[in-house]
């Protein structure tokens, strides 16, 4: 089997701003717009898989797209829908038993979401009455130790919320699309020490859906077709370091992101030093700067000098998060995580406007992470 | 209600956890009930700088003040997350901790003794 045999053909994005539209009407809008940019009919969908975490089921997406028949199956699985829709999609045109699939993720969440109660993680109550159960101490108390480790400043931390601005400004479909400097982004409210309110993104809206096709319909097709070369979904190990913990083994945490990009580039056969653009969670800013690491891109520490030096910015040697990123997208989970394989998809066929990177970027990675414990990734090229 | 916290260890591959779970959380065999030592260091921690959503918090009688939380490292080799009760300006990853068990989750406080 050869790794060029699913083609990404049609990709469509709704704006990731706050509206009035409900999750399935953005669900819709972003189906619609992948298979207009295919040149397909809906019609031509032999398998559908989707889903959002707090927005509704995919599958009754069939009612305003047509009653094809076509098996449509619901994915639900947090932080990782995005990914595992994308990989379920993946499966079906490598078995042949479609031609064109579509994956989609979409979300709304209202302002404040994400209150997870103790019974759900199976914890005493003692955690949320002792104010314990709080998602942002978890990132804080990660990139922590982290900082305490590999020497990374506050400063760096600013400097990746300062980037995901400025490259949201460049975004039409961007929430944030205001830039802020790395002195106002350190001078905001404290959230959870080291991380300020302007270094977080925040529940919000979006969709994201894409059509996938075998070598043969891609051909049909003509058109700038972009290689998936791997998409992978990788459950944490004994050892990592998780949300909402009671407690955690000893050592280095082991990181799911870690093996996740790992086999995906052994999927694609080719590796960190191959990458021209790329995606990475960046929940907060301390996520950005561990992921490029956990996913090989740099040796830990060695985050203080790229950052400084505009490495990971547009025109740097490894530009990351070139639409801003969940900071300046926000989080709808179920979108998330197809939004950075958008973002690839349209840079490597350079269609990213704006925030187009020079010299015609040929490949591209993708890394999304979640409670609790998951990652999913991808490499995509031209 | 203060005392040693209430942890378990497997037997095989000595993989301590908290609170105490009837399977060792890496090989799934059998874990037993072991009190966990009450002093550790440091390993991270933050402050929690806004009131959490009531509920499930409980704001205190006396109002929300700011609070510390991190994990403490026991020499049974499990970090156990805890409410620390230090000044968040004196709060230094690797100091030493003395941790209990006091009703709700563990708390932390330095101990003044070098582990």
């Amino acid at each position: 089997m050869t790794a060029d045999e699913v083609l990404v053909c049609g990709a469509g994005i709704t704006s990731f701003a706050r509206t009035e539209a409900t999750g399935r009407q953005l669900a819709e809008q972003a189906v619609r717009a992948a298979l207009a940019d295919a040149g397909l009919p809906w019609s031509r969908v032999r398998a559908a898989y989707g889903g959002s975490d707090a927005a509704g089921n995919a599958d009754t997406l069939v009612a305003e797209l047509g009653l094809t028949g076509v098996p449509f199956v619901n994915v639900r699985n947090g932080c990782a829908t995005g990914g595992s829709a994308l990989v379920s999609a993946v499966n079906a045109i490598r078995s042949g038993a479609a031609d064109v699939a579509l994956a989609v993720g979409f979300d709304k969440h209202p302002r404040g979401a994400f209150d997870p109660r103790p019974a759900d993680w199976g914890l005493d109550e003692a955690y949320g009455r002792d104010g314990l159960m709080v998602t942002t101490q978890f990132f804080a108390m990660k990139i922590q130790r982290y900082m305490h480790d590999h020497g990374i400043s506050a400063r760096t931390l600013a400097l990746v919320a300062q980037k995901a601005y400025a490259n949201g400004s460049l975004t039409p479909h961007a929430w944030r699309r205001g830039p802020l400097d790395a002195a106002e982004i350190l001078a905001s409210d404290m959230v959870n020490d080291p991380l300020t309110r302007y270094m977080f993104c925040s529940p919000g809206q979006g969709a994201v859906a894409l059509i996938l096709c075998n070598r043969t319909v891609a051909r049909d097709l003509g058109g700038s077709p972009i290689a998936l070369r791997a998409a992978v979904v990788r459950t944490r190990r004994f050892g990592s370091f998780e949300v909402f913990s009671p407690w955690a083994p000893p050592g280095t945490p082991a990181s799911v992101s870690t093996d996740a990009a790992q086999l995906a580039f052994e999927q694609a056969g080719l590796g960190p030093g191959d990458i021209d653009v790329c995606q990475l969670q960046d929940t907060e800013s301390g996520a950005e700067v561990m992921h490029l690491a956990e996913c090989g891109f740099c040796e830990h520490g060695e985050q203080e000098r790229l950052l400084a030096s505009g490495s990971t910015a547009i025109g740097g040697a490894l530009p990351v998060n070139t639409d801003g990123g969940c900071i300046a997208n926000g989080e709808p989970i179920g979108a998330s995580g197809l939004r950075q394989v958008h973002e690839i998809v349209q840079q490597l066929r350079g269609r990213a406007g704006e925030r187009q990177v020079p010299g015609g970027p040929a490949a591209g990675f993708t890394q999304v992470y979640g409670a609790p414990g998951v990652s999913a990734c991808t490499v995509l090229t031209r | 209600m203060e005392g040693a916290l209430s942890g378990s260890r497997c037997a095989d591959c000595a993989v301590a956890a908290y609170p105490a779970e009837p399977v060792c959380p890496r090989c799934g065999g059998p874990a037993e009930p072991v009190a966990l030592s009450a002093t550790g260091t440091l390993w991270t921690w933050t402050v929690q700088r806004y009131a959490p959503k009531s509920p499930p918090y409980a704001v205190p009688g006396t109002g929300f003040e700011p609070f510390a939380v991190g994990y403490v490292e026991l020499p049974e080799g499990v970090r156990v997350l805890a409410a620390l009760d230090i000044p968040p300006e004196r709060i230094t990853i690797g100091m030493p901790l003395r941790v209990t068990a006091a009703g709700g989750v563990p708390r932390a406080a330095a101990s003044g003794v070098t582990v």
